[in-house]
């Protein structure tokens, strides 16, 4: 399974301020251990809100707001995608990041196609089905 | 903490740990079979110990701490059944002990590496190679396997036993090769990590479970192995091919069950972070300068689909191209075959009937039921439908799998339509 893992960001990296060079190397060792266990399959740190846009979708109208989105309780920071084989393995590799001081890192799983499978409203898996077919009719002629 | 997820927690920490401790154990006492108890038994203490009194903040640490103690103390038993007859000086095992501790510690990178290559010795069979990779690497139970595999739990067990015992009495040389022993060596476990990924990605019978596992440990294996022998083309080509395939894997099947060709495949259903990975990958292996090897030439076949926004817009010439390397490599009569099917579509069926006419001959594929259906194809295509019926009819007859033989038969009608 897939997961994201999302690190909240803080006053500190919205206000643009870089780790120190201990946590950065810390952390770069956490992400090689990551990378070196094949569980790594993308991550990024992102830049404060102050350099976000948002756009905001009512009816056909569409309004762009530039940041920063100081109000937002949950900013991102950073996030991870890892492969793993159970949630339970996710928390195992996530309590061995260096972070510290309260910070909560949230962990979740990716929808798998096998969960498209199962919610494909009747009408979609009709849509499908109709669509091989005529796949399978081309194939044919 | 209730039992159950303590045991669902030390099931994820042994999956992180165990390659690693069997690893490290192995360097020490030089035998795979004790190294694995060694680390069994680190876990069965942990269970125990943890189901009291919580998991620790570094269970890591914890295991590899008493699977070293449990280690020393065989080494000690050892020695004594050595000297049975000699006094054991207090310093001995003293000095014995710092370097145990400095050799468990002293990871120069090359345990998982050499672990890897053990398990796949050339001198196992090849089901012998994957069960020992999938338990000692992947951390897979034996129960797990044998799942994964549709065999009996107590074959898969015998398997393992067996190939352990086998290593013991060959006493195959701990080393990691350098150079071009290590290629060589490197060969044999990549076959069994690509054998791994094709058992999860053909997987036509098993339950769900199958396919995602194996595809996902065999790409874990080969990710692994790219960091640990970056300087190898084909761990990155084979890396690479993987990636790509894997990419399509949830657009390859329809909802019930059938397979889905790839040029009828919803490419916006391609997992772009797996091509993006899988592309990252063949640009490494073709970074290193050196010839590509059939992994990275299959890759780069791979790729070529993987950057077709749609399948009419397929580069077929540089297609046809890199599988002229590939034969050339490979040597390969179904590498031909292939070959002429990319021809066809750069260049025309004609062209690819003269290559097909060139290995019907060919004694490895006498069998092939792909070889008819092929030059049926082409056939049809150049309207010459009596002789693509033969053909049809005769690739109908050596098919294995009911859905193409259907197929097949379906094509042998349509041609009898359009002669008569």
């Amino acid at each position: 399974m897939k997961v994201m893992v999302f690190v909240p960001g803080d006053a500190k990296s919205e206000a643009g301020a870089m780790p120190t060079d201990d946590l950065v190397g810390k952390m770069m060792k956490f992400n090689e251990e990551l990378v070196r266990a094949g569980v790594m399959l993308a991550g990024d740190g992102l830049t404060p809100t102050s350099n976000a846009k948002r756009v905001r979708f009512s009816g056909t109208q569409r309004t762009v707001i530039d940041g920063p989105f100081t109000e937002s309780k949950e900013i991102v920071a950073g996030y991870w995608i890892w492969q793993v084989k159970s949630m339970e393995e996710a928390v195992e590799w996530l309590k061995r990041a260096p972070f510290d001081g309260g910070v909560e890192v949230t962990i979740r799983p990716i929808f798998e196609p096998e969960d498209f499978g199962k919610t494909l409203s009747p009408e979609l898996r009709a849509k499908g089905e109709r669509l091989r077919a005529e796949v399978e009719r081309q194939r044919q002629s | 903490m209730t039992a159950q997820t303590t045991r669902r927690t030390v099931e994820a920490v042994w999956r992180i740990e165990s390659a690693k401790l069997i690893g490290a154990l192995l360097r020490l006492v030089r035998d795979v079979g004790l190294a694995e108890d060694l680390a069994q038994e680190a876990l069965v203490a942990a269970m125990e110990r943890w189901s009291e009194s919580g998991i620790p903040d570094n269970p890591g640490a914890w295991l590899m701490t008493t699977a070293k103690n449990r280690a020393l103390d065989e080494m000690r038993r050892r020695k004594m059944v050595e000297r049975k007859h000699e006094r054991i000086e207090s310093e001995t095992s003293a000095v014995a002990q710092v370097d145990i501790e400095s050799a468990l510690d002293d990871d120069v990178g090359d345990d998982l590496l050499r672990l890897m290559l053990i398990a796949c010795h050339p001198v196992l069979s090849k089901e012998a190679r994957v069960a020992l990779t999938l338990r000692l690497l992947g951390g897979l139970t034996t129960e797990e396997i044998a799942r994964a595999f549709l065999a009996p739990e107590p074959t898969i067990a015998q398997r393992i036993v067996r190939a352990k015992r086998t290593l013991a009495e060959a006493r195959v040389p701990f080393e990691v090769p350098r150079g071009a022993g290590l290629s060589a060596r490197l060969s044999s476990v990549l076959e069994v990590v690509y054998l791994v990924f094709n058992e999860g990605y053909a997987a036509t019978k098993g339950d769900e479970w199958t396919r995602p596992t194996l595809c996902e440990e065999a790409l874990r294996l080969g990710r692994i192995l790219a960091e640990r022998a970056p300087l190898e083309a084909e761990v990155h080509g084979l890396v690479a091919l993987m990636e790509l395939q894997a990419s399509r894997l949830r657009a390859r099947v329809g909802p019930s069950g059938e397979p889905i060709l790839l040029r009828d495949q919803d490419r916006s259903r391609w997992d772009q972070l797996l091509v993006h990975r899988g592309l990252a990958a063949l640009a490494r292996a073709e970074s290193l300068d050196e010839p590509l090897g059939p992994y990275a030439l299959q890759a780069a076949i791979a790729a070529c689909h993987a950057r077709a926004p749609t399948a009419a817009e397929t580069d077929w010439t540089r297609i046809v191209a890199i599988y002229d390397a590939l034969v050339e490599v490979t040597q390969s009569p179904i590498v031909e075959l292939n070959r002429a099917v990319a021809v066809s579509m750069a260049f025309g069926a004609e062209a690819a009937l003269e290559l097909v006419d060139a290995i019907v001959d060919e004694p490895a594929l006498a069998a092939y039921h792909l070889l008819p259906s092929v030059r049926g194809d082409l056939l049809a295509k150049l309207g010459r439908d009596d002789e693509a019926r033969a053909e049809f009819e005769r690739a109908a007859k050596l098919a294995q799998n009911s859905r193409e033989r259907e197929l097949l038969l379906a094509r042998v009608r349509a041609c009898s339509t359009k002669s008569s």
